[in-house]
């Protein structure tokens, strides 16, 4: 029988629907259609907690708002970063904010990557595409605490070479000898002369010892599917592999039904889930 | 100095092969050595042999005009290079460079077909390990033509 | 006057009173809404007497089909129930949720501060009374509260009234929702009419209820009367021929995403998106965020979506559900089966107004029994299984 009464509340509700206004302090162009934008509250000291693999719906005014996932530092709370590729209308106008500009920002919203239950594990990051970028948050929170991981692996692929997000700070942890960066491309031209192929390759040879690793991959779906079916011939459990799903949304607060993915809402339940969580679904078509 | 059929047992293509396999497929190899930016084959030109690396770095390429190589696979250590050998007209497909300094044992095509028509076991062996190879980079390159990042 | 406060006591108010209800809680200060006519249909809308009610008409409602026809008699709440749920008050079609403007090379957030007026409704049926329950879990109970929802619904003035008939898309006995109002309710009427008598059996929930009552020129029923609710209803409950079979519900749907019969639902599925939007527990919305011509003042709108549109699972590249197969499948398992994990019920209340404002009469009862029998993959289903959620 349900409950007929409402459950209501006494306290002030502030409306989440509502953003909040951030400052572009620095764009960066990181390939020809994805860029970098560093922001900071207008009206507030606010620090900008959030766990990595959480996301932010970012409006620009007047255009629209989209989810976009956070990419900057954890511990650096005073800077808020994204990172997004042009898809459409709003990333696009996005695309075109400089510094001193103004966008508005909800959240941080959803589930993130399992940091803390990575403590005492190898650690495996497999990134495809822009994907990179809700994962960068890990390897920063990860490079601080160095010392509560043990084997820390990123395995990136994209495109081609002009595709690699994040060049300069790849090489740079690629020299740190804590760190272990692969990256392959789907296509080199003779100026590249790094690993050629797609990304799920690099996972039998890639050195963590899979019965003590987490593992979070994020990319677009086939690529994650692929992902696991590959890591799990490695020997990593269901469990161990962390997943972030991406759907349309609206709200980012579980109302506007937009996200569903079977019985789960993406916004709220996700977006990171682990890979038994969503396996019989992910099999499916059009869910 | 390690023997050949040493070096073939430590190659991961070549786990759970048997001594006496072993040997024999010692009896078709060479060792061989690639600098840094030298071609191990051509596109067209006759595959009578495979490649075992040991270590290194190799890239398959297709020749375009206008736009010069473009890589699409890479090889590395533990990889087998070259299948062109077990199949009628026995030609390369591709271009395979050394991206570094590469090391690897080269394996006589023919030498190796005349062995596996011999014993059948040891054929069947083979045929299994390259099937094994091949699904593995179908498998890849499916997922490649899929522009698996947009 | 003094009534006894004993909660289960009931009482009898005169059809020729009942225009005092009405009266109390306008005066009271709610925007009093209730069914009426308009357009050959009964709708739920603004009252003000009792001459607005839909008296001596009901409604045939069968698959594809609704039509109002007289009654025989004058009876007030004579018909089954309304196109349109209560949801279009609670949960607005269409609202602004706020405005901004450009200021200061930033801008500013001028939150609507209209409050909406406390609102009482007249003629709420067992069905609608845990839709309305349902949509609390989606927007009150939740993590997140939406505030237009919580403010049209805290201060809701709710006089259910109970079925004397069922119409022909009713299925409530098979998922426990009524036809007999058990709860949730401020008043609960039961109207009574023969030849001789017209009147209503009135019950009361809340001590909100109970204040308005003392208002009425009521007496207490006498025994007889004080049967009437369950006798009406009983009558009611036995007209209904719809019958939606929940053994195993979510089980059913979880194992047969691939049952042949919904590609036989999608050649005559319009995917008009009707029975979301008559659903009285779709919640589903968009916004559409809007700037005036100059730029410097940008609104955002939230409306009514459905999952039936192909827009709804938009994402860059194309959408999710592009087929109407899977858009159809979506809604189905949605009300049916993942209701059950996110919110602990089913997301169907067997009001039937899917079937009865579906263009080409896709009967959701009809549909489930089919997938049952054309069952083509997964486990069987397990009889008397103890999924019978309802």
């Amino acid at each position: 029988m349900i409950n007929l009464t409402p459950q209501l509340t006494t306290q002030q509700l502030t409306d989440p629907m509502q953003p909040e206004p951030f400052r572009v302090k620095r764009v960066m162009k990181e390939s020809y259609d994805t860029f970098t934008l560093e922001m900071e509250p207008v009206n507030s000291e606010r620090l900008f907690t959030f766990a990595p693999g959480q996301f932010n719906m970012l409006y620009i005014f007047g255009v629209g708002e989209i989810p976009i996932s956070i990419s900057g530092d954890p511990n650096q709370p005073a800077m808020l970063v994204h990172t997004t590729r042009i898809v459409g209308a709003v990333t696009k106008a996005m695309s075109k904010l400089k510094a001193g500009d103004v966008l508005g920002v909800r959240g941080p919203f959803g589930t993130g990557w399992p940091v803390s239950a990575a403590k005492g594990c190898d650690v495996v990051l497999v990134a495809g595409g822009i994907g990179l970028a809700p994962l960068r948050p890990v390897l920063y929170q990860m490079l601080a605490h160095r010392d509560r991981y043990g084997k820390v692996v990123l395995l990136y692929g994209c495109r081609s070479p002009e595709d690699i997000l994040f060049r300069k700070e790849l090489e740079k942890w690629r020299a740190r000898f804590d760190l272990e960066i692969f990256v392959t491309v789907d296509y080199g031209d003779s100026d590249w002369h790094g690993n050629v192929g797609v990304v799920t390759k690099l996972i039998p040879k890639a050195p963590f010892d899979a019965l003590n690793a987490v593992t979070m991959v994020c990319g677009p779906e086939v690529m994650m599917r692929f992902t696991a079916i590959e890591l799990q011939k490695r020997g990593v459990q269901g469990e161990s592999i962390a997943l972030s799903m991406e759907r349309n949304m609206k709200c980012a607060i579980g109302l506007c039904g937009h996200c569903q993915f079977g019985p789960t809402f993406i916004c709220k339940d996700g977006p990171v889930f682990t890979y038994p969580q969503l396996q019989s679904w992910l099999a499916q078509w059009e869910v | 100095m390690k023997t050949l059929d040493e070096l073939l047992h430590e190659h991961e293509f070549f786990k759970g092969f048997k001594p006496e396999h072993l040997e024999l497929m010692a009896g078709c190899a060479t060792n061989v050595i690639f600098e840094a930016g030298e071609y191990i084959f051509r596109e067209g030109e006759n595959a009578d042999v495979f490649y075992v690396i040991r270590h290194g770095h190799v890239a398959l390429e297709i020749h375009d005009p206008g736009r010069g190589p473009i890589a699409i696979d890479t090889l590395q250590e533990n990889d087998v290079l070259g299948w062109s050998w077990l199949f009628a007209p026995y030609r390369w497909h591709f271009d395979a460079k050394a991206v570094k300094l590469t090391r690897a044992v080269a394996m006589d095509g023919k030498c190796l077909r005349t062995k596996c028509e011999n014993d059948h076991t040891l054929g069947y062996l083979m045929m299994q390990r390259f099937a094994t190879v091949l699904a593995d980079r179908l498998q890849q390159t499916r997922l490649q033509v899929l522009k698996l990042y947009d | 006057m003094t009534l006894n406060t004993n909660s289960s006591t009931k009482y009898v108010l005169e059809s020729t009173d009942f225009q005092q209800l009405i009266d109390v809680l306008v005066g009271i200060g709610y925007r009093v809404i209730g069914p009426t006519l308009d357009h050959n249909a009964v709708i739920y809308d603004d009252i003000t007497s009792v001459t607005d009610l839909p008296i001596g008409w009901t409604d045939e409602q069968d698959a594809a089909t609704y039509r109002l026809s007289r009654r025989s008699d004058e009876a007030f709440f004579g018909y089954v129930i309304a196109p349109q749920s209560w949801k279009k008050f609670l949960y607005p079609s269409q609202v602004r949720l706020w405005q901004a403007a450009l200021s200061n090379g930033s801008f500013e957030i001028l939150p609507d501060s209209e409050k909406p007026e406390p609102m009482a409704f007249i003629g709420v049926r067992s069905c609608e009374l845990h839709a309305i329950a349902i949509q609390d879990r989606v927007f009150i109970e939740g993590e997140y509260v939406d505030p237009t929802y919580h403010a049209r619904r805290e201060n809701l003035f709710m006089v259910a009234v109970n079925c004397g008939q069922a119409g022909g898309t009713c299925f409530c006995t098979s998922v426990n929702t009524g036809p007999k109002v058990e709860a949730g309710y401020d008043l609960a009427l039961t109207e009574v009419i023969d030849h001789e008598t017209h009147y209503f059996v009135v019950e009361v929930g809340t001590e909100r209820g109970q204040h308005v009552l003392e208002q009425l020129p009521v007496r207490t029923a006498d025994k007889r009367e004080a049967k009437l609710p369950k006798t009406i209803t009983d009558q009611a409950a036995h007209q209904i021929k719809r019958h939606l079979n929940t053994d195993g519900i979510k089980e059913l749907l979880y194992t047969n995403s691939e049952n042949p019969r919904w590609d036989e639902i999608a050649t005559r599925c319009l995917t008009c998106a009707n029975c979301t939007m008559v659903c009285p527990t779709c919640f589903c919305t968009t916004v559409e965020d809007v700037s005036d011509l100059t730029g410097q003042h940008a609104e955002r709108i939230r409306k009514w979506d459905s999952c039936f549109t192909m827009d709804f699972s938009y994402i860059h590249g194309g959408s999710v559900r592009y087929t109407s197969k899977s858009r159809y499948r979506q809604w189905m398992t949605h009300k049916l089966a993942t209701w059950i994990d996110q919110f602990g019920t089913l997301g169907c209340v067997g009001c039937g107004r899917c079937i009865t404002w579906c263009p080409v009469g896709i009967d959701i009862t009809a549909e489930l029994e089919a997938i049952r029998q054309t069952k083509a993959k997964g486990e069987a289903i397990k009889e008397g299984s103890d999924e019978n959620i309802g």
